[in-house]
């Protein structure tokens, strides 16, 4: 056996010399950073060009000095919202491995791909598509959403906390929108519009998606080196 | 439960059957599938193509009632969009206006301050204007608030109160603000946006003509000024707007304007994409490449995985266009917009069944026939395929259930591109598959299947489940297969990927096609912006044009005067009464009028009739767009313009002159203009500069992350135990197997006859009679002993002259290599690169070499034994011994050059012919018949037996025993005596194989002797060629068709078993008393050790039997035919073969239970057992193509030896296994 745990060093010496790529990676808090950042990264591309599709149809109103720059919206809305896409993508991996219940659906880049289409398919939809009313246009798009969670998701943990979020982002943008930073064009529920929760929801499923497609790495890394110790 | 059981089954078997028939008759199928395809796609044709641009319509303004909505469909003519009043009815007063005897007491502001001024008087009386008590208040258009994002443009554009634009708006259309302004300019630029823009801007919306053409400039050659008032009617009263005109001609007479006035044109506009809605579509594309990317890198283990890909990028595209020409083929016509809706189509159709199925059927059984394959994989997939189907049919009906119009429609799309998708995946891309793997298989056959006769006809249940290939046998080492990710990875992936740069030079062509889609998007969407930009670059180079006039870049570039056909020259207008052909002629005409006349001259040609052309056909969206009106999808009518002709006299324009006029000299408003120029190009400059540097940094970025550090370097020391450069699989996890890495030990200087290992040490014995002594762990060398200064030649000199010299001639800065006194240093190619430097001290033999066979000297004695070198080459070793040796640094390794003993009486005159090592003793059979045991480490003869005489053919050496079979038939048993001086054996390290008796160490000490303990005269009765022993056990194959076992502890022959028809020439024997022969003639037979039957007798080559290596369930075998053939142990069933390069069948080992290692031509391939699929092929050097490997050793810590030519190569195989916990 001396040979064997003579092989095991060897093993466990070259993943350490796997080079500085691979180390980064293992290490945790980098990992955790570089999985932040990118998730920040796509949390504003999203905020810019979803913010793009409703100013066209001047859902929303921002102060007009703006308007005319590709930032169509004012400057603080990318950031929060990748904040707010670092954080959730953090958390649902986070959460996947506190509850001890791994997200087991076809975990592919391209079936990420997949759910950032349609959310991005649904938010088209909330901005171009005509409805006969509000109520129509809501419906469509919870339903819309449900659907993206059960083709894409379709764990408690993830249905869960993209409620709790979705009902506390619509809150905050209830007190945003009352304290006048900015409007809606024809609100229908209180000062905001009524799908604003649909889309809230399905954001939060998706970012989810990207989080946990990106901790997969680190997942599959760390425990390829506990296999090798 | 039951019926979904059978339903289930139904549909398996349907799918098989359907698999089965598309694999039977590719081309017809595909042929029916491309017709459908077209068919299906025909009624596309009748579809309008795409496009933003405006389209025109001209009537008759005298017969002209507004169009009814139900049209009766008289007129072919008339476009679909003529129905319904318009939107707007645009009346526009064209202004012309100048001072009329120029005077040179004149300031250049006069020019146009005046002028200008009129326009409020023109104002008012179009304004008051009254036709039987009709005013222009009831029949304009009423805007109200303008969009709330436009505040600044609140002080100049009109709001709650007739659509009126006219220049007066910049003045809030007072007088006497205008007269207060002391510079007009600047009031008109002070709007103009800052650097390039490219759509209509507040300038034009109120001059209402391009802006070149105002003549409101300080460098007014011509100093006539031209603008327009723009009446926006919402409803179209004739008779009013004929006494407007009437009323205006009147006040305003125009001498020589023959404008025609009959024509009123209606322009409808389509629903444009703006670069800002642009982003998101765009954004859609990028998440759906993405897909494609993503989805397609899966598709594996196929010929041609880009011709699949491709395949599936058509079925899903194909099935889209075949939805939309069956919707439209039923009367559906797509309202939606095609460019939008389509990647989400594609994203709700996917393409995940065509992956599934690609990887279904490549995960079959390989040596199934390709038609069964196809079928097996289609019906396994067959019921998820079925069940996702049904499900997002299910979810698409339900959004039909919506009712809103727009989902409708696009789940109408959907289902009819779901349908379709299917049908293709069924007939085209199934077939596609079928035709791929069959060519893969031919490709394989080509390669390693000519001989597959033997092959047991495949009995495929008709539905195998889908747990086909069987679990991994239980074995000491398992393979991680993440078999496609590493398969032939003779480079890193990122360099591969940098290569395929490289080669096909996708960078530039990316940015290239980019350019061209980026100006064709200028073009498709502006082409005012980009050609006037042309024009004015081009004007502004030629010498021709306003050569004398400084650049007004800060103006000009948006809207000079272009030809009048440019901008809508896409749009061919269906009038009745075409627009006279000499229109540009007559614009062309007008601009010679440049030249200076003292007086300006106001002319009216053709090319005012229709000034609005020139604008940019954004000019009235932008306008209605500012009230919230759109005019997507809506016409206006425009009406004949009204030609107002003003003269103004000097005085007026004296009178008008605001004080700051004439001490306003033009300089400093050069200054600001060109100041504006210049910073609008820098701006522009700047950019371009910065994104430069951004692409600079982007490809150094990428050239650092692509690019490994030690780029052409010669790999660094300890290379096996590096990992290279993991590659991903697409979850990004590195499988546990890199780059393997050879390590070549070279010092022999001849050919390599002879390798033996014992786990720790290797040995090796070259053609020249040198045995080295390597460490198998490090590869360092660490005892040479050498043939005693080549005293004499060999038995077989003439070939070894030959490669003496072929040595000579590869290495002739080093001399010859492999000399006793040097050679003894570990040498590793890879630690010392400066070769040269090394055997500097050698003596020069270059000159030895003669070529010229011819004459021979006549010293040379042409004996049997062939030349001898060995006088001329000692000769020379004599001159040089006198000359000083370089000292050399002692080695690292510790192992000191071993003082040659004087008293070395080895047998130099015979070669090697058999060699085995254990513990540190090294066993030899010259061809003389003797056997000498050397000290592995020291290198010094430790005893020697001349007892036989006849050539000891082949060794083997266990426990303390040895074994040599003779030439003559005989067979010899000698035992290895130690008599220490302490009496204590040492045993040193870890046990070779576990199952071994540990081999004893022997200490330079002990005394050794060999003693022959018995000697079997007639064991053969002709030549032994296979000696093996194992498990007590030692079996001898000979040319006289037997194979004998006998006893070892006592010598005794248990067995002689017959059934071959020729001689043997590979014995297998382990540990757990498996033996297998291969012979001659060919066949392979297993027998039982215990009881001497014969278990089974197959016929597997053509030619000798090479080599045969068993495992627990298979039985490998290696032929003169170059086949490798894997044999199903218990039924002697081929499984499978494997065509070998010629010349290296021989060279085969079995690393673990299912991992097979086979030479090649300077090569080493390594193979799953299992499944017979080739995992990774190994170069061992970069001279070594056109060697191949003879022998092949598989060590016990996970590496192969295996010799080619003169150097033996090391290959660490550790990252394949992984120990079971």
């Amino acid at each position: 056996d001396d040979d064997s745990t003579e092989f095991n060093d060897e093993l466990g010496g070259a993943l350490m010399r796997r080079g500085p790529y691979i180390s980064m990676i293992t290490n945790r808090t980098m990992n955790v950073l570089i999985r932040a950042a990118m998730l920040f990264m796509v949390g504003v591309f999203l905020a810019l060009v979803l913010n793009l599709l409703q100013v066209q149809r001047n859902v929303t109103l921002f102060p007009p000095d703006v308007i005319s720059s590709i930032f169509s919206s004012a400057w603080w809305v990318p950031p929060c919202c990748g904040t707010a896409a670092a954080l959730i993508g953090l958390l649902y991996p986070c959460m996947d491995r506190r509850l001890g219940e791994p997200h087991k659906l076809k975990r592919e880049w391209s079936n990420v791909m997949r759910c950032v289409a349609v959310f991005v398919g649904i938010n088209h939809a909330s901005a171009k598509v005509d409805f006969a009313n509000n109520v129509q246009l809501s419906l469509t798009l919870a339903a819309l959403s449900v659907g993206l969670w059960w083709t894409f998701d379709r764990s408690r943990s993830g249905f869960g906390l993209g409620v709790v979020i979705a009902i506390l982002a619509t809150l905050a943008t209830q007190l945003l929108v009352y304290n006048g930073v900015f409007q809606y064009t024809s609100p229908d529920f209180l000062y905001i519009r009524s799908w604003l929760p649909c889309i809230f929801f399905a954001g939060v499923i998706t970012v989810g998606n990207i989080g946990r497609q990106l901790a997969l790495y680190e997942y599959k890394v760390s425990q390829e080196k506990t296999h090798q110790d | 439960m039951m019926v979904r059981e059978r339903l289930r089954q139904n549909i398996s078997a349907a799918f098989y059957r359907h698999g089965l028939l598309c694999a039977s008759y590719p081309v017809p199928i595909i042929l029916f599938t491309s017709a459908s395809i077209l068919t299906c796609c025909y009624p596309l044709l009748k579809l309008p193509l795409p496009g933003t641009g405006p389209v025109e319509f001209t009537t008759g303004v005298r017969d002209y009632s507004i169009p009814s909505h139900e049209s009766p469909g008289d007129l072919s003519e008339r476009p679909d969009w003529y129905q319904g009043p318009p939107v707007a009815y645009i009346q526009q007063v064209l202004v012309k206006a100048a001072v009329s005897p120029w005077d040179n007491s004149l300031v250049p502001v006069d020019v146009f301050r005046s002028p200008l001024g009129r326009v409020f008087s023109v104002l008012e009386e179009i304004r008051n204007h009254v036709y039987t008590d009709r005013s222009l208040e009831a029949l304009c258009l009423q805007v109200t608030d303008l969009l709330p994002g436009l505040r600044r443009m609140q002080a100049v554009l009109p709001e709650h109160g007739c659509l009126l634009v006219s220049p007066g708006n910049y003045w809030q259309n007072r007088r006497d603000l205008f007269d207060a302004d002391p510079d007009l300019l600047k009031t008109v630029h002070q709007h103009e946006p800052k650097g390039l823009h490219t759509s209509a801007t507040l300038k034009d919306l109120l001059f209402g003509v391009p802006g070149k053409q105002t003549g409101v400039s300080l460098y007014n050659k011509k100093r006539v000024v031209t603008y327009t008032i723009t009446i926006a009617l919402s409803s179209y009263d004739a008779r009013f707007v004929a006494s407007l005109r009437a009323r205006l001609k009147q006040l305003h007479p125009s001498a020589n304007c023959t404008l025609r006035e009959d024509h009123m044109v209606h322009v409808h506009f389509k629903e444009e994409i703006g670069i800002a809605e642009l982003i998101p579509l765009v954004t859609t594309y990028i998440i759906l490449f993405a897909y494609i990317y993503f989805s397609t890198r899966k598709i594996d283990m196929v010929k041609s995985k880009w011709g699949l890909a491709l395949a599936a990028v058509v079925t899903v595209l194909s099935s889209l266009l075949m939805s939309v020409g069956l919707c439209t083929l039923f009367g559906l016509t797509p309202t939606l917009n095609g460019g939008e809706i389509f990647p989400y189509l594609v994203v709700v159709i996917g393409l995940e069944n065509v992956l599934v199925l690609t990887k279904s059927v490549v995960s079959t059984p390989v040596d199934l026939e390709v038609k069964l394959r196809i079928a097996q994989g289609l019906s396994n997939e067959s019921w998820s395929i079925m069940k996702n189907m049904a499900t997002e049919l299910c979810i698409i009906l339900i959004g039909y259930f919506t009712f809103v119009p727009a989902i409708q429609e696009f789940c109408l799309f959907a289902v009819v591109g779901l349908v379709s998708d299917f049908f293709l995946q069924m007939f085209f891309f199934t077939t596609v598959l079928s035709i791929d793997i069959r060519r893969m298989e031919l490709a394989d056959l080509n390669r390693r299947l000519p001989a597959e006769a033997g092959m047991p006809p495949p009995k495929p249940g008709p539905l195998r489940p889908r747990e086909t290939p069987p679990p991994p046998r239980p074995s000491p080492h398992t393979i991680t297969l993440q078999a496609p990710a590493f398969r032939n990875l003779r480079l890193p992936k990122r360099l591969r990927v940098v290569y395929f740069l490289a080669r096909t030079r996708l960078a530039q062509r990316i940015i290239m096609v980019g350019t061209v889609i980026w100006i064709g998007i200028l073009v498709y969407t502006d082409p005012a912006g980009l050609r006037t930009l042309l024009a004015a670059q081009v004007s502004e180079q030629s010498p021709l044009g306003e050569a004398g006039l400084p650049p007004h870049l800060g103006v000009a570039p948006v809207f000079p005067g272009r030809d009048p056909t440019s901008t809508l020259s896409v749009l061919p207008a269906p009038e009745p009464t075409p627009l006279p052909e000499n229109q540009s002629q007559g614009h062309r005409a007008a601009r010679p009028e440049v030249v200076p006349v003292s007086s300006p001259q106001i002319t009216w040609g053709p090319e005012d009739e229709e000034l609005w052309r020139r604008l940019s056909f954004r000019h009235w969206p932008a306008l209605f767009s500012y009230y919230n009106i759109t005019l997507a999808k809506r016409y206006i009518s425009i009406l004949p313009v009204i030609p107002v002709t003003l003269h103004l006299s000097p005085q007026e324009a004296i009178d008008t002159r605001h004080p700051q006029d004439t001490h306003h000299a033009p300089p400093p408003s050069i200054k600001t203009s060109d100041l504006q120029a210049d910073l609008t190009l820098y701006k522009v400059a700047a950019l371009g500069l910065f994104a430069g540097v951004v692409l600079v940094l982007l490809l150094f970025c990428l050239y650092r992350v692509l690019c490994p550090r030690n780029y052409g370097q010669n790999g660094v020391p300890h290379g096996r135990r590096r990992r290279g450069d993991l590659p991903c699989d697409e979850y990004g996890y590195s499988p546990p197997i890199s780059e393997i890495s050879p390590l070549l030990l070279r010092g022999h200087s001849m050919d390599i006859e002879c390798l033996a290992s014992d786990g720790m040490l290797l040995a090796s014995c070259c053609l020249a009679r040198q045995i080295r002594v390597w460490d198998a762990q490090t590869g360092d060398c660490l005892t040479v002993i050498p043939n005693n200064g080549l005293r004499r030649s060999s038995s077989s000199g003439a070939c070894e002259a030959e490669s003496l010299l072929g040595a000579d001639f590869r290495e002739p800065g080093g001399g010859a290599v492999g000399r006793p006194d040097v050679d003894i240093f570990p040498i590793r190619r890879r630690t010392t690169p400066a070769r040269p430097a090394l055997f500097g001290d050698q003596p020069d033999l270059t000159p030895l070499i003669d070529t010229n066979f011819g004459s021979l000297p006549p010293s040379q004695t042409l004996s049997s034994s062939g030349f001898d070198f060995g006088g001329l080459v000692e000769k020379a070793y004599q001159e040089h011994e006198t000359s000083p040796t370089l000292a050399f640094p002692p080695s690292p390794p510790p192992v000191l050059p071993p003082e040659l003993p004087p008293q070395n009486n080895g047998d130099w005159d015979s070669s090697v012919w058999a060699m085995e090592l254990r513990g540190n003793l090294i066993a030899t059979g010259r061809s003389s018949g003797k056997l000498e045991l050397w000290d592995a480490v020291e290198g010094s003869l430790r005893c020697s037996n001349e007892d036989g005489v006849s050539g000891i053919t082949a060794l083997a050496f266990l426990n303390n025993r040895i074994v040599a079979a003779r030439l003559n038939g005989s067979l010899d048993f000698f035992t290895v005596e130690i008599t220490k001086p302490l009496g204590l054996l040492q045993y040193r390290g870890p046990p070779g194989r576990g199952s071994l008796p540990p081999s004893p160490c022997y200490s330079s000490e002990d005394v050794i002797s060999c003693q022959l303990t018995r000697s079997v005269q007639c064991a053969h009765q002709k030549q032994i060629t296979v000696l093996k022993a194992a498990a007590g056990r030692v079996v001898t194959g000979s040319q006289d068709h037997t194979v004998r076992v006998y006893r070892l502890e006592d010598s005794c022959c248990l067995f002689t078993l017959q059934g071959h028809s020729g001689g043997i020439t590979a014995i297998y024997i382990d540990q757990t008393m498996v033996l297998a022969s291969g012979g001659q003639d060919g066949t392979i037979c297993v027998w039982d050790v215990l009881t001497g039957s014969r278990v089974s007798h197959v016929y597997g080559h053509r030619g000798d039997v090479t080599s045969l290596v068993c495992t627990t369930s298979c039985i490998i075998s290696s032929g003169l035919d170059d086949l490798i053939c894997i044999w199903d142990r218990s039924t002697g069933i081929k499984l499978y073969s494997i065509q070998q390069e010629v010349g290296c069948g021989a060279s085969l080992g079995v690393i673990s239970e299912s991992l097979l290692v086979t030479g090649g031509q300077g090569c080493v391939s390594f193979w799953d057992l299992n499944y017979g699929d080739l995992l990774q092929t190994v170069y061992l050097g970069q001279s070594s193509e056109g060697q191949s490997v003879r022998q092949l050793l598989v060590l016990d810590n996970a590496a192969i030896v295996c010799d080619f030519g003169n150097e033996l190569s090391l290959v660490y195989v550790p990252s394949v296994l992984e120990k079971l916990d």
